[in-house]
């Protein structure tokens, strides 16, 4: 029987997962083109013209995926920083210090597209808000937990204090998500959600989720070519590492 | 217990602490986390007198009028409850429309006249093709006239 259950532990081995990081990179590339095409044809050709906004809704096929992504990002991370302090393996500390940067990226892009989108619609780049400040608190946990792990030089002590900071920082993912809920924002409320039918048009739905599939998939692919450069600096050292062929020539 | 179960308790732990924690804090300071007061709230004294707030409402149909300057204009914020008139001079973001959603930044002078400083624009959530949304006026219209026969 107990041979029949994968040992995911296999995995956390940073020799095991190097190679198949490697194999799984292009697939994801793959999936995050051909999702992306299909996103942006949607978005720019299929998708009607807003009764509201007229054209100008569309940056919504960026903003909204950037915006998911940079709280689910968030949540991944802490993910693996609770992994890494409990079972103290090594590659879920460089799990999440690879995510990082790409949700940082994330939370700067929805604050930007969200700065872009708001000066013709609202009449204003920034407003200090619930949901705008709770977003860009998360674009700071980002910088403060890349600035955190870079100042300290024992990678392993680096994950544990990065570890602590993505851990306290999850509070702050709710915070995000219910704010147009909790209090009353200039934010408009969530179009999709899991409790209820979306309030946009079919194809302008299908857009949306497709670009946010296409961010996802290029994340993880980002992220684990980032992972793939950590883990060759941290096992340097290491014998496996030496007698990669990428090494070797 | 193992070492590593110890470690997850005091994470699971740790968590549920701050989580309330969090919830406290909001909670404390709930008053100072509204972007804006209803007219209903500011009726009932709610916001800060003598100083700048924000107003939010629904710009109530047919109460937009502009001055001869074409600047200077006054308008009506509702919750269909409670409404208060708002002057403003300035430019009026695209989405400025009678029945659709406002928040403008200013103080309420003596006669109970907002005077505003800046005026926002607040969308909705709704996104739909200009066919669907003629019908959805079609059939609110429709219900209407229903309800007033």
């Amino acid at each position: 029987m107990s041979n029949r259950i994968i040992n995911w532990f296999r995995f956390s081995s940073p020799q095991t997962f190097y190679p198949l990081a490697g194999k799984m990179i292009p697939w994801f590339w793959a999936l995050a083109a051909l999702f992306g095409i299909a996103g942006l044809y949607i978005s720019f050709f299929v998708a009607p013209t807003d009764a509201q906004q007229g054209e100008g809704y569309r940056i919504i096929f960026v903003h909204v995926p950037a915006s998911w992504m940079s709280m689910f990002i968030y949540l991944v991370m802490a993910f693996w920083a609770a992994l890494g302090l409990g079972f103290n393996t090594r590659l879920s500390g460089m799990m999440a210090s690879a995510l990082a940067p790409t949700g940082a990226l994330m939370a700067f892009l929805s604050l930007w597209t969200g700065a872009l989108w708001g000066k013709p619609m609202w009449g204003t780049w920034w407003v200090w808000d619930a949901r705008l400040t709770s977003e860009l608190i998360l674009f700071f946990l980002y910088l403060g937990f890349i600035a955190l792990q870079s100042a300290i030089d024992d990678a392993r002590r680096a994950d544990k204090a990065g570890a602590v900071l993505a851990l306290v920082g999850v509070v702050n993912i709710p915070i995000i998500y219910f704010s147009v809920k909790w209090w009353n924002t200039l934010h408009q409320g969530a179009s999709v959600s899991l409790t209820r039918s979306p309030s946009m048009a079919q194809t302008m739905l299908w857009g949306m989720l497709l670009m946010a599939l296409a961010f996802w998939m290029y994340a993880i692919a980002v992220a684990l070519i980032r992972l793939r450069a950590i883990i060759l600096e941290r096992e340097r050292h290491a014998g496996w590492v030496e007698a990669l062929n990428e090494v070797k020539s | 217990m193992k070492p590593r179960h110890k470690r997850f308790a005091l994470v699971g732990g740790g968590l549920a602490v701050l989580g309330i924690a969090a919830a406290l804090v909001l909670n404390a300071f709930q008053s100072n986390l509204v972007f804006f007061f209803t007219p209903t709230q500011i009726a009932a004294g709610e916001a800060p007198k003598g100083k700048a707030f924000r107003i939010g409402g629904l710009v109530k149909e047919g109460s937009l009028k502009r001055q001869s300057d074409g600047l200077t204009l006054q308008f009506i914020v509702t919750d269909t409850a409670k409404e208060f008139p708002v002057a403003y001079t300035g430019i009026l973001p695209d989405l400025f429309r009678e029945g659709k959603g406002v928040v403008a930044q200013g103080k309420l002078d003596d006669n109970g006249l907002f005077v505003a400083s800046e005026v926002l624009a607040k969308h909705d959530e709704n996104y739909m093709p200009p066919e669907a949304q003629h019908a959805v006026d079609e059939a609110q219209k429709a219900q209407k006239t229903v309800v007033a026969n």
